[in-house]
């Protein structure tokens, strides 16, 4: 069978790669420069039966379909900075509730309505912390559209997997590009389904009671089993419990259940990191321009490698320490202020070496911007 | 059923303070769905936060507690999700009208088949007797020291306006007139409402010297009239009681069912007019 | 159809939190607080069995059983 190849925009890459993992409710708000997924979803969820809603804001957009997942489906919303900015107390609702769902954020220039058509990497530290309290969150991008189809189907495999929230933080250039996309065949990109519990009418169900892999069978609403969901601090039948061995047990399970799992959680890729004496690390479109520089440099013997981020939270820490390991310098290229550029310093073994080369006015961040940083670190002047 | 088997016996007593009309709610919602003979299982409670929320914990359903003032949006999801759940939406002052305001005009102007049940006891108790959108001008409350100068909704004028298809108002005296409209607005296949006029004796009560909670029962049997009564012509001030707005509207679940059908019966490439 | 006849109120004194509503509104003056501000029945045999305190109780704690 050929295979199915599209040219879309990355925003069209990620409904494709949401339909493929199962999605079968969305809610959202219209907002630049995410509202094409709001679009297309629209048009294509009740061709497979699926449903759509557009509601009043993004704060009911993030509740709804937490209450459409705990109906059994399969869910998300997108937006961008400013609806994200209203998602979070319902962010950290989900968190604690330990509830399915995927939550696009693509970015745009901030903060407040900020460069609502230009690109910018700006919410990496909203996502880790945008809501309140202690918690652990999974964070995932892409810097093209294959990576975005991917990386949409595993957020929904990871939200299934750890009953928990997944942000995919994308960025204007990303979204609004067109380039191809191989839409893989059926089966050929494994999917996680919603682990229902298997026990039976009658018997005590515990919603909060983790088997011995960690993992919380649920039961949809409408079922067999009554229980009660609370974004209090709860049992593990769902019911409030101010008790502190409780409480205690619960945060430490909300962030162990992420932080144990880094390893199996990061997603990466390496370009000629092997002998790389400066190491760029980058994710999203900004690594993009990023692998260009290696590209047209190594031919010329400059020992550049790329290590490009898929999973922002939880950082990579082990990762980014091993590759810079031997990095005479650390380029971390992002289009904000210096987001990742502060984890990475906590990563490696000397932060002096780490630098930033970065763009906050709107534009897209060009190869020549990256190889000046890099002139002026090497003492090459620009 | 008796009353007990729709209840999680093990968290009572309940946390609401002697004399609260949330609890008259409760016990009258249990009696309506007693007497609709409703599954368990088919029925699901969101709430969102406050004293009226804490209600949800209390009923042997689906229960899910949400945050504050998003009740309806979660519902609203809960719904469309599983069209053949009854959702049944307990609301304060400020869940239903102050944080939850937008949610709540929305979902009624959408006509989806909920019960919004407000319970209206004029002030915000779970924080300690702050004015609410209810509270009404010349009012006392901790943040309004020398007396309430907001003006309160009428939340029956705003239901209808916002286009809820069921709008009925009672109070915690009038029991069977409750438990009928509860009966009534479970029913109903659309967006229904039923706010009931709910004493707080401990915040509200005690800040405009309402005395105890039975008097301010009486206060509701006195200063409330059925709809369109000879008593209301006299008395303008009345409150009226009684099932203000019924009637038959495109319910949201079935009008995306239909979407569904149409999107389906299309080829891909044809866009839906 | 026959007048109903009670054969008792049952209270949960657990749940009754002495509020007193049943009390005011009881149309034949049946219950009582006691001195631990919990309903007693004073005068179970005028009780005309409508129900209003089991109707009116915030906290549940009222049954009226009937024969």
């Amino acid at each position: 069978m050929e295979k199915k190849i599209l040219f879309l925009q990355g925003n069209e890459a990620c409904v494709e790669g949401a339909l493929y993992a199962g999605l079968d409710f969305f809610a959202g708000y219209p907002i630049t420069p995410s509202t094409e997924i709001a679009e297309q979803m629209s048009f294509r969820l009740p061709k497979i039966g699926g449903k759509f809603i557009q509601m009043e804001d993004e704060i009911s957009s993030v509740c709804a379909i937490i209450g459409a997942s705990l109906a059994g489906h399969k869910v998300m919303t997108a937006t961008s900075g400013p609806g994200f900015s209203l998602m979070q107390e319902a962010l950290g609702y989900a968190i604690m509730t330990e509830i399915p769902c995927v939550i696009v954020n693509v970015q745009r220039g901030g903060p407040s309505t900020g460069l609502p058509t230009s690109v910018s990497q700006g919410d990496v530290n909203q996502a880790r912390w945008g809501t309140h309290g202690d918690h652990a969150i999974i964070a995932l991008t892409a810097s093209n559209h294959q990576d975005v189809f991917l990386m949409t189907v595993e957020a929904f495999n990871l939200a299934e997997t750890y009953r928990t929230p997944v942000i995919l933080l994308f960025d204007e250039v990303v979204a609004h590009m067109r380039e191809r996309l191989v839409v893989p065949e059926k089966d050929e990109v494994s999917l996680v389904h919603r682990l229902r519990t298997s026990v039976k009418e009658g018997v005590d169900y515990h919603p909060y009671l983790p088997r011995e892999d960690g993992r919380l069978p649920m039961s949809d609403f409408g079922g067999v089993h009554r229980y009660n969901v609370t974004g209090l601090f709860h049992d593990m039948w769902g019911f409030p419990s101010s008790n502190p061995g409780v409480v205690q047990g619960l945060l430490r399970h909300l962030m162990d259940k992420i932080n144990n799992n880094t390893n199996r959680i990061n997603r990466f890729k390496k370009y000629d990191l092997d002998d790389a004496e400066v190491v760029l690390i980058s994710y999203g479109s900004s690594a993009r321009s990023a692998l260009h520089v290696v590209q047209n440099r190594r031919p010329r013997g400059e020992r550049l490698g790329l290590l490009e981020l898929q999973t922002l939270w939880p950082f990579p820490f082990d990762v980014v320490r091993d590759v810079c390991r031997n990095a005479r310098f650390v380029l971390v290229v992002e289009m904000n202020m210096g987001q990742a550029l502060q984890s990475v310093k906590l990563a490696v073994d000397e932060p002096g070496k780490v630098f930033l080369a970065n763009r906050i006015d709107g534009s897209f961040i060009t190869p020549t911007d990256i190889r000046n940083v890099l002139r002026v670190i090497q003492g090459k002047g620009v | 059923m008796p009353v007990k088997d729709y209840i999680r016996e093990r968290f009572f007593p309940h946390l609401w303070c002697p004399g609260c009309g949330h609890g008259i709610v409760l016990n009258a919602l249990i009696r309506a769905i007693e007497k609709l003979g409703l599954s368990k299982n088919e029925i699901a409670m969101v709430s969102g936060i406050g004293c009226s929320s804490r209600i949800s914990g209390y009923v042997d359903f689906h229960t899910l507690h949400t945050i504050h003032g998003r009740a309806l949006a979660f519902a609203t999801g809960l719904k469309l999700g599983l069209p053949s759940l009854n959702v049944i939406v307990p609301m304060g002052d400020g869940d239903a009208l102050a944080i939850g305001g937008n949610h709540f005009i929305h979902a009624a102007r959408r006509n989806i088949e909920m019960t919004a049940i407000i319970m209206n006891n004029r002030i915000y108790g779970m924080t300690g007797g702050q004015y609410s959108p209810l509270s009404g001008y010349g009012t006392m409350a901790t943040t309004a020291p020398f007396s309430n100068i907001d003006h309160d909704f009428d939340v029956v004028d705003l239901s209808i306006a916002a286009g809820a298809t069921f709008v009925a108002r009672t109070t915690t005296f009038h029991v069977h007139q409750l438990i009928d409209i509860l009966q009534q607005a479970i029913l109903h296949e659309g967006f229904s409402v039923v706010e009931v006029l709910s004493q707080c004796p401990t915040y509200f009560g005690r800040k405009n010297k309402m005395g105890s909670a039975a008097d301010m029962m009486t206060h509701y049997k006195d200063q409330t009239t059925p709809i369109g009564s000879k008593a209301k012509k006299e008395n303008p001030a009345l409150i009226e009681r009684g099932v203000f707005v019924q009637k038959e509207m495109p319910e949201y679940c079935k009008e995306y069912d239909k979407i569904i059908e149409r999107a389906m019966g299309r080829s891909e490439s044809t866009p839906i007019s | 159809m026959a007048k109903p006849k009670l054969k008792e109120h049952v209270i949960n004194l657990d749940w009754c939190k002495g509020c007193g509503i049943c009390i005011a509104f009881c149309p034949k003056s049946v219950l009582e607080l006691d001195e631990k501000e919990k309903v007693v029945v004073a005068r179970a045999k005028d009780c005309i069995c409508c129900q209003l305190c089991e109707l009116r109780c915030p906290d549940l704690a009222i049954k009226v059983e009937m024969e």
